[in-house]
């Protein structure tokens, strides 16, 4: 029997910060409105080109301005912490939402700079893209792939409506990534559900070249409930009760549905990792932004049992027990 | 316009005791806060976010299902209440 097991990580964020203070100069609105209704007081955004510009305008360019110089940042943290060389790698799989361009895939020029020649692809699920290609990459391992570098990697302030005061304060840009690797016997994926309801589009979308559109109380809702209830499949499916769960990572939507979330499944504030305060909702990016927070904050013990839930526009939902291995190249 | 308000019924209280624990709950206040004029954002300090968690909670205590757009203008427990009790 063949598992997976995280061997490597990496994050990469925009150097450039938009506070609370900074949105306050787009429109009417406070700091504290924000705070209190996402839990973020600031996020880090890429260069444009932008549908709207964000405050200040004219940043420097990083170098870390699109998905794909972000996305390859971070695998190559995931690489190098995992002492492997890129032809170590089987697949390259790019979890966005926000690609770079629309052809081809934004894998192809991450692959390309981080020197890795055997596969590549992209995978949309929106905000539970990660959780999906945590899902899929274990399903390559099963079917004989060495090793999968699974990458969430997002610029969704480039598709935000920057005079939108009811979202614009959400969306963040980053990426997080793992390397994943076989490993003898049951592995670390002890359960998951993946879910999808496209009769709700229309509730949290953008168009080419238009902003963010999203019907947020209607989706505040859903995503509670798609949470719990996926989370709890997979709690079922992997026989794992929620007591047993060291560390919930959700996806860093709003603070307000993770607690509300958190809540529900009996998962106190303690056991919760969030980043959102300083990220915002990065989308594809979030989960991993939060496991490798809580990783690099020595919160994750050998043995312990993570739980990882996410939803998105779609809508879709994804939810993985993962129960955490200590790896000797760590 | 201010209608002359009847005094609640046996079930109605009933209702209205299950409603304020919901809301009590929900919105973290004292139960005695919870009265049909307290208004949700000015008595309450509940924004428009609370208000979806209360419907929700409310949903599943009442077992009914309320629409989005049916909290449009609702303001206070007493509207909100009236809502409930439209779909028991």
């Amino acid at each position: 029997m063949t598992g997976v097991t995280i061997t490597g990580w990496g994050t990469a964020l925009p150097p450039r910060v938009v506070t609370n203070a900074d949105i306050t100069t787009l429109f009417e609105t406070t700091d504290e409105w924000i705070f209190e209704r996402s839990g973020i007081r600031s996020r880090h955004n890429a260069t444009g080109p932008f549908v709207s510009p964000p405050p200040p305008a004219d940043p420097p360019d990083s170098g870390l301005g699109t998905t794909g110089t972000l996305a390859a940042e971070a695998g190559r943290q995931a690489l190098e912490r995992a002492g492997v060389s890129p032809d170590d790698i089987g697949l390259v799989i790019v979890c966005t939402t926000t690609p770079d361009q629309l052809i081809p895939a934004n894998s192809a020029s991450v692959a390309a700079a981080l020197g890795i020649r055997s596969g590549a692809m992209d995978l949309n699920a929106a905000c539970a893209g990660f959780t999906y290609g945590l899902v899929t990459a274990s399903g390559l391992i099963s079917a004989g792939a060495e090793r999968v570098l699974l990458i969430g990697a997002e610029t969704l302030s480039r598709a935000t409506n920057w005079s939108d005061r009811t979202n614009a304060f959400l969306f963040g840009d980053g990426a997080g990534a793992v390397v994943l690797e076989a490993v003898p016997g049951e592995g670390s994926l002890l359960g998951w559900d993946l879910g999808v309801d496209g009769n709700l589009v229309p509730l949290l979308y953008a168009q080419h070249g238009s902003g963010m559109v999203m019907r947020g109380k209607e989706v505040f809702r859903r995503a509670v409930l798609a949470t719990v209830e996926s989370a709890t499949k997979s709690l079922e499916r992997a026989k794992v009760g929620v007591d047993d769960i060291a560390l919930f990572v959700p996806h860093q939507a709003n603070i307000r549905i993770i607690e509300a979330a958190a809540s529900r499944l009996g998962l106190g504030k303690d056991r919760i990792a969030t980043v959102i305060e300083r990220t915002g909702n990065t989308s594809s990016a979030s989960i991993p932004l939060a496991l490798i927070d809580a990783i690099e904050k020595g919160r994750i013990h050998h043995g312990d049992h993570l739980l990882l839930a996410g939803f998105g526009a779609g809508m879709t939902w994804a939810s993985a027990v993962w129960r955490w291995q200590d790896h000797p190249g760590r | 316009m201010e209608q002359q308000q009847q005094p609640m019924g046996e079930a109605e209280a009933e209702a209205f005791e299950k409603f304020k624990q919901c809301a009590v709950e929900v919105l973290q206040v004292d139960a005695k806060a919870v009265t049909p004029d307290a208004n949700f954002a000015d008595d309450l300090d509940a924004d428009s976010l609370d208000l979806v968690e209360l419907v929700m909670a409310l949903e599943e205590q009442f077992d009914i299902s309320v629409d989005e757009s049916e909290l449009e203008g609702v303001k206070t427990v007493r509207q909100a209440f009236e809502l409930v009790t439209s779909k028991l």
